[in-house]
């Protein structure tokens, strides 16, 4: 019997560029928003006579970016530092103890309900004791603070990731005397990624949250955090939002990294191969 | 020697539900055998103890002429599920090579044997695509394909059409047949379908259920190679008829032996 496979046909991927070019056309809502969003703030500040220092007009905002540009960029780059290397020590712990409890499901269960009320506590509250424990001129005080803030969000996401296999995934494995490591490696571990990139995509945004925040309780006077906070009370309001602006722009920047790796790591994923 | 010999097989869950008991059974070398019986008879419990995915209560299973374990350490079966059970995030050629890498077979002979067996199952041509992009039909070629591909002596199959349409399920049941003949495996298939299994196998082993029992053992002599018109013939009508009463009569059988129990033996 010779049946062509016609069944189903290879999904057209097409060009690079005409790849990107649909992309392009995807956006063009949300950047007609984001455009709108600026023309009424811009105009509405003007209309309603709102005290320019409270509420800065996008455009005085952007001349004042552009005037600190350099001492901006700087000093989100060494709060940047640290919110990585937060999420560095906070995700990497994390996908460890999420292995352990994934292998012995014992300690799993005696720790899990912690795991879960620890999720819901406002560790940011944290940050002072943190700066207390550590040098808070440091970058590893914030550090811990972003790290702690990465951790619960990554360790029960990769745990219910390892463990949502179907037993019979398990059991092919089992047919063909497959060990635990091995099973980890080929099985549990693949299934878990994308639930992994998801948290690990939280994260960013914590550790950010983590490091400007840490800040704001005392740091170094290069730091993004201090420099919004010391504006902010000596009203330089442009300044701060400026500050806030380049925050944003890190924080994307971030997100987006881990997005892109996430995208070249599960091309089989259906949503995010195409 | 017989690939297959289960002796005084009893299995019993936890909570006391007898899944099994009193099985004899020897399946020899190139036999497909069907294992055919209502919900709740145990033969999907049967097909993993064999597999030793299941321990028994009591009783032993040599495959191979070795007991169970040993065989499955040994890699001597191939599985397929009802499921494919394929790894969404491995290709088709991946899937296939799966069982290749864990027997530590190198680059070369694993992409060899990947063409041979998409050749074997027709899916040449499909070897970079992901499990999404087929038809239910073709992941379940492409999860026989994987049981075959390191040419395992024995072939375990759990209901493995059960899922899929009417017409697909009887064109893959002539690819079977087809790769049962070209590949000289030993085949145990575990199936709903009465006239499925007497169109497939060289036996039809009938069970009945509550305590799930080999009730019938039918000797299929329909002549080989079979093709589609089989079905038409009148000795086909025949053992479809006899497997039939046979599983009527397990089931009689059953009800004047002891009080139906709310319980179903199936796990």
């Amino acid at each position: 019997m010779t049946t062509a496979p016609v069944a189903v046909q290879p999904i057209p991927r097409g060009t690079l560029a005409g790849r990107v070019g649909r992309r392009a056309l995807d956006w063009v809502p949300a950047l007609v928003v984001l455009v709108l969003v600026f023309v009424v703030w811009q105009e509405s500040i003007a209309v309603f006579h709102i005290k320019k220092f409270l509420a800065p007009q996008p455009t005085a905002i952007a001349s004042t970016f552009w005037t600190n540009r350099h001492e901006l960029i700087s000093a989100g780059w060494f709060t940047f530092q640290e919110a990585l290397g937060g999420f560095a020590i906070g995700c990497g712990l994390a996908l460890v103890v999420a292995l352990v409890l994934a292998r012995w499901r014992g300690v799993g269960r005696a720790l899990m309900p912690y795991m879960i009320a620890a999720n819901a506590i406002p560790i940011i509250a944290f940050a002072p004791i943190m700066n207390a424990w550590f040098d808070p001129f440091s970058k590893f005080s914030k550090m811990a603070i972003a790290a702690v803030l990465c951790f619960f969000p990554v360790l029960v996401n990769a745990l219910r990731g390892l463990t949502s296999v179907r037993p019979q995934s398990i059991e092919l494995m089992q047919s063909y005397a497959a060990g635990e490591i091995e099973t980890f490696r080929r099985v549990r571990i693949p299934t878990a990624l994308p639930f992994i990139f998801t948290s690990l995509k939280i994260a960013t945004v914590l550790a950010m949250i983590g490091a400007i925040v840490g800040e704001y309780f005392g740091g170094a006077f290069t730091a993004l955090g201090v420099l919004i906070d010391s504006r902010s009370t000596t009203f330089q309001f442009k300044e701060a939002w400026a500050g806030i602006g380049v925050a944003c722009a890190y924080g994307i920047a971030f997100y987006l990294a881990v997005a892109v790796v996430e995208w070249l790591t599960l091309r089989w994923v259906p949503s995010t191969g195409e | 020697m017989s690939v297959v010999t289960v002796e005084g097989l009893t299995k019993r869950f936890e909570g006391g539900t007898t899944a099994l008991e009193g099985i004899e059974l020897a399946i020899e070398e190139r036999e497909f055998v069907s294992l055919i019986g209502p919900s709740g008879c145990g033969k999907s419990t049967l097909l993993r103890i064999i597999g030793d995915l299941i321990r028994p209560t009591a009783g032993t299973v040599r495959v191979n002429g070795k007991p169970a374990a040993q065989a499955r350490a040994d890699r001597d079966y191939g599985i397929v599920f009802q499921d494919p059970v394929l790894y969404d995030w491995r290709t088709v050629a991946k899937n296939i090579s799966l069982p290749l890498e864990l027997a530590r077979w190198n680059r070369h002979r694993r992409n060899e044997r990947v063409q041979e067996m998409t050749r074997l199952v027709e899916l040449t041509g499909f070897e970079g695509h992901y499990p999404w992009q087929l038809s239910g039909g073709m992941q379940q070629r492409v999860s026989i394909a994987r049981a075959l591909s390191f040419d395992p002596a024995l072939l375990l199959m759990d209901e493995p059409f059960g899922a899929l349409d009417e017409m697909t399920r009887e064109r893959l049941n002539l690819e079977l047949l087809r790769i049962w003949e070209a590949s000289g495996s030993t085949m145990v298939f575990v199936t709903h379908s009465i006239t499925e299994a007497v169109f497939l196998s060289t036996r039809v082993v009938v069970m009945s259920p509550r305590p799930g029992r080999i009730s019938n053992v039918i000797t299929v002599d329909l002549p080989h190679p079979r093709t589609a018109a089989i079905r038409e013939d009148p000795r086909f009508f025949e053992l479809v008829t006899s497997v039939r009463e046979a599983l009527h009569l397990g089931s009689d059988l059953d009800r004047k032996l002891e009080a139906p129990t709310a319980v179903e033996a199936q796990p």
